[in-house]
């Protein structure tokens, strides 16, 4: 403690004989003799005579030693009111935390559960409870929370005010106080001064967030503030934020995106116009609808309805300013480009009159002439994602049973995807788990991963009687890893009884892989054990019970 | 336990290798290449394993203890040799079973049998040797005091000459000197003094100030010299204290105290030889608190591992001697349930105070065991520090302790308000080792 901060009680004489002893020290006694001690002592014996002093020197320097002044005292960590975690719920936190440390050893993965797969879940359960993370794990929590940035916005909220706190006194932790996840320090939407003051001189991040918050509190007062400087923002910027108001899009954005389409940017203008194009209600929509209905409509002449194209054969500037590219990619032919972005942007609501009051379904079903077909459907998917249209969605989905190459709207398994995410969860489960159990697991992977957590009862069980197929059909678990890891994080907890009789180490078939019943064994037993930590991990996380009344005595 | 004869797997016969290097080493020889006249029986195996000169080294391995003996010159144990002949046993690669040993093989297993001894125990403390004979082992106690005391008459030498020449001097001949000092102490059968004298060879190169640690290490060193050179004429337990500074182990032989114990701490410190991990437990009906010594050979853990923050009764029996707080723990530890309490604490001046009066009966103490209570964590300019509640005194955090994780734990712990610190507490300032905070006083928050 060779500090300054901590003084000895020894009077400034002793420090002026200590100093003496040291210089001579360092020259050597025979150099430099002690001052002290020359009279008294041979030559010979001064070395010892040196060590003697400075052995009562210091032993009398440590027993004296005294505290050193305080430095100011840390401003206190704000009061956190939510409830803590249950003991149990603590300690598992300890160890998930602890589990990201160690990853698994690359190759195989054995039958133990992956802990770092099931923090995700963990946290986003807790903060459903609204629990805040108990002091102590807090420096394990935020170090995860900076390796890997899936878990940051959950993580920072079971920490909380004091996580922040703690934050900001380590370097390594400033991640946690940028951007929107820290929250924190945004003025409230009501303070008018405090939200101009940081709109006008915050950083980009934190105005993108401001935004965020005045909004979703009063959506006007969010427009107007974004006006108020709209002009004098940065290309780049007004991109931004407008692409911010995607959230909570509504009506009343209209004016100001229809004005940003004649913004001096070009990505700004093609983003007003998206963002107008889901709108249905809109004019930009009207007038889209208006373009596509002229390239679009019944051929009244063929023997059986059908469904007459014909592209646009300009792209005028009244179709450029309402967002559309004029200049295709390489490889495509203008006209098609023009007429996939302007069925893109026609709202969809306006097609069953073009049809003569057909449902989507009957409007997906007609015969598409001269080879349109493709490009019309892919333009409706697109449609129907950014509109977020169920029923359209759900036209071009088509019925799961049909196998996705010969089936209407789209063959590609991301677009399926997306336009599954516009329908309601309980149905996606259904329409998924009909898929899987028409067509196995090898195209299921993007359907499944939009589906709700855990997996509703027929999506869950179609899932598991596909593996159970695949495994008889003597493949090897690691070709379904993708789905296998799903389904861990995925499968509702009481799906493990389901499971339990797969678990058993089945006896080879002669036509089998070789070990693939081992390997398969091996995957269902950490699928099973997975599912009843997570089942475990649930049940800790539960808020106690009020204690029931005791039944007083008869 | 591995009975006579049995042979290991290679996996549990690299688990006996001291270091890395042995390991690697040892690995390399476990094929049949450099081995002739090799064999086993009677739970021993032997081989001869060509080295450098001209004689191959005779390797022995008593598979019962195990014990090892070899030619070869390394000094540690197993050599790399005896590993080598392990794994090709392990790996089939010894065909006879049951033969007879070879005389020189022979020679050694016979005599060592018949000491009956556990001479083989590798370990850094003196084995405790099991004689029947009284007199035999008061000579041998008077053969090593005395080769102590030609030591420590050695070392006293040395520093005089490193003073009368100057420190200065010694900043810049570098570590060897000191290694070579050290090695001398070895010899002499003083690890105590062995390990200062290393420590007093890192100190040149420890950054601004050195040589006032320097001879403040110096002092104390010959101080200790000296207390052992007259350790006849000290009080029985300051005398007893510097026995075990110097390197001699003595047993635990003070009252032994049931008690509930609370486990406060258990951290390991390891240096290239050896693992030493220490366990701190507070007596809650007694209030003393005691230190558990564990060792491991390097890369291994040591034997005992208590969890920190459970409440154990048993037993433990305290060492003699002034200003100790080891103890040596009884057979039975048991875990109980009930309410657990950081110990009493007092603001960091009282800290030091104890300090300073435990200096008094061990002068060499670097740090002693305390609770602060009511501190807040603070930074100042220099780093981080304790400081009581009302800001005015503060204790600084050792610069270890400054740059471990357990000080962040402690810093969410506080969130700036007053929390119970046990740490020890010496004159590099203070290391924290556990913290309650006052919502939840019943939790040990470890910070090691």
């Amino acid at each position: 403690m060779d500090t300054t901060t901590t003084t000895s009680t020894t009077p400034p004489a002793d420090d002026a004989a200590w100093d003496e002893l040291v210089s001579s020290a360092l020259l050597g006694t025979d150099r430099r003799p002690p001052a002290g001690l020359a009279g008294s002592t041979a030559p010979r014996d001064m070395p010892d005579a040196l060590l003697d002093a400075a052995a009562l020197h210091t032993v009398r320097r440590r027993a004296g030693l005294r505290p050193g002044p305080a430095a100011p005292l840390p401003d206190p960590a704000p009061e956190d009111p939510r409830a803590p975690l249950p003991e149990a719920a603590r300690r598992r936190l300890d160890q998930l935390l602890a589990g990201r440390a160690a990853p698994s050893p690359a190759g195989r993965r054995g039958a133990a559960p992956d802990l770092a797969e099931l923090l995700p879940q963990w946290l986003a359960l807790a903060n459903r409870y609204g629990y805040k993370a108990s002091p102590a794990a807090l420096p394990a929590l935020l170090d995860a929370a900076r390796a890997r940035t899936d878990l940051r916005p959950q993580a920072l909220r079971l920490a909380g005010p004091r996580g922040l706190w703690l934050a900001r006194l380590n370097p390594e932790w400033r991640f946690a106080l940028r951007g929107t996840g820290a929250g924190g320090n945004l003025p409230s939407p009501q303070d008018p001064e405090g939200v101009r003051a940081l709109w006008e001189e915050g950083l980009f991040a934190e105005r993108v967030a401001l935004l965020a918050a005045v909004r979703t509190e009063d959506p006007a007062a969010g427009l107007a503030l974004l006006a108020s400087t709209w002009s004098a923002e940065r290309a780049e910027d007004r991109l931004m934020f407008l692409d911010s108001l995607r959230t909570g899009l509504s009506d009343a954005d209209e004016e100001f995106l229809e004005e940003a389409l004649g913004d001096r940017s070009r990505n700004v203008r093609a983003t007003a116009a998206e963002l107008l194009s889901a709108l249905p209600a809109s004019a930009l929509a009207g007038r889209m609808a208006v373009r596509a209905a002229t390239c679009v409509g019944l051929d009244r002449t063929a023997p059986v309805p059908t469904i007459a194209v014909e592209a646009p054969h300009e792209c005028d500037a009244a179709m450029q300013r309402d967002g559309l590219a004029a200049t295709p990619p390489a490889g495509r032919g203008e006209r098609s480009w023009w007429l996939g972005q302007l069925v893109e942007a026609a709202p969809l609501p306006s097609w069953p009159a073009r049809f003569g009051g057909r449902t989507p379904e009957e409007i997906v079903a007609l015969p598409v002439a001269d080879d349109w077909q493709g490009e019309l459907h892919a333009a409706w998917c697109r449609a129907a994602v950014r509109q977020r249209d169920p029923a359209w969605s759900r036209a071009l989905l088509g019925a799961p049973s049909t196998p996705p190459a010969t089936g209407p709207g789209t063959s590609s398994l991301a677009e399926r995807a997306q336009l599954l995410s516009t329908l309601p969860l309980e149905e996606r489960a259904r329409w998924v788990a009909s898929f899987v159990a028409a067509h196995g697991l090898s195209e299921a992977f993007q359907l499944l991963g939009v589906c709700a957590v855990p997996w509703a009862e027929p999506l869950g069980a179609a899932v598991i009687d596909a593996l159970d197929i695949a495994r008889e059909a003597g493949s090897y678990p690691w070709s379904f890893s993708g789905v296998m890891g799903l389904a861990e994080r995925c499968l509702a907890p009481e799906a493990a009884r389901q499971l339990e009789s797969l678990t058993a180490r089945p006896d080879e078939a002669e036509d089998h892989s070789p070990g693939a019943g081992d390997y398969w064994a091996e995957a269902f037993q950490r699928l099973v054990s997975t599912l009843r930590l997570r089942a475990a991990m649930r049940a800790e996380l539960m808020p106690p019970e009020p204690a029931p009344v005791q039944p007083s005595a008869p | 336990m591995n009975g006579m004869g049995v042979r290991r797997t290679a996996e549990q016969v690299l688990a006996l290798a001291p270091d890395e290097a042995s390991r690697r080493a040892g690995s390399k020889l476990g094929t049949a290449g450099p081995w002739s006249e090799t064999g086993s029986g009677d739970g021993a195996v032997w081989g001869l394993c060509k080295g450098g000169g001209s004689t191959p080294y005779r390797t022995v391995v008593d598979t019962t203890g195990p014990a090892y003996s070899c030619g070869c010159p390394s000094r540690k144990s197993p050599c790399k040799h005896a590993l080598g002949l392990l794994l090709l046993q392990a790996a089939d690669g010894i065909a006879a079973e049951d033969a007879a040993a070879p005389d020189w093989a022979a020679q050694w297993l016979t005599a060592r049998r018949a000491r009956g001894a556990d001479a083989g125990r590798r370990a850094g403390e003196a084995a405790p040797t099991a004689t029947a004979d009284p007199e035999a082992a008061r000579c041998r106690a008077e053969r090593r005091a005395a080769r102590i005391t030609s030591g420590a008459r050695e070392l006293e030498q040395r520093l005089a000459d490193l003073l009368r020449g100057g420190l200065a001097a010694a900043g810049q001949a570098g570590y060897g000197l000191w290694e070579e000092t050290a090695a001398r102490m070895v010899d002499a059968q003083a690890p105590g003094l062995a390990g200062r004298v290393r420590e007093l060879g890192a100190i040149p190169g420890s950054g601004p100030g050195w040589p006032v640690r320097l001879l403040e290490e110096c002092a104390l060193t010959h101080l200790l010299d000296r207390a052992w050179l007259a350790a006849d004429r000290l009080p029985a337990p300051l005398a007893t204290t510097v026995r075990t500074r110097v390197g001699l182990t003595a047993p635990a032989d003070g009252v032994p105290v049931r008690d509930h114990w609370l486990v406060l701490a258990q951290y390991d410190a390891a240096d290239s030889r050896l693992t030493t991990r220490r366990i701190w437990l507070h007596g809650t009906s007694t209030g003393r608190t005691a230190l558990l010594l564990s060792f491991g050979a390097a890369g291994r853990a040591p034997q005992l591992a208590l969890p920190v923050g459970a409440l154990l009764d048993g037993e433990l029996t305290p060492h003699t001697g002034s200003g100790q707080v080891r103890a040596e723990p009884g057979e039975r530890f048991v875990p109980v349930a009930g309410p657990v309490a950081p110990p009493a604490g007092g603001p960091v001046g009282a800290a030091l105070d104890a300090y300073g009066r435990a200096l008094s009966e061990d002068p060499w103490l670097e740090s002693w065991p305390v609770t602060l209570s009511g501190v807040v964590p603070a930074r100042a300019e220099y780093g981080w520090q304790l400081a009581d509640a009302d800001g005015r005194e503060a204790l600084p955090l050792t610069p270890a302790a400054q740059s471990r994780p357990g000080l962040w734990r402690l810093l969410a712990l506080s969130g700036g308000a007053p929390v119970t610190v046990f740490g020890e507490c010496g004159h590099r300032g203070f290391t924290p080792l556990a913290a309650w905070s006052p919502e939840t006083p019943g939790e040990t928050v470890p910070l090691t």
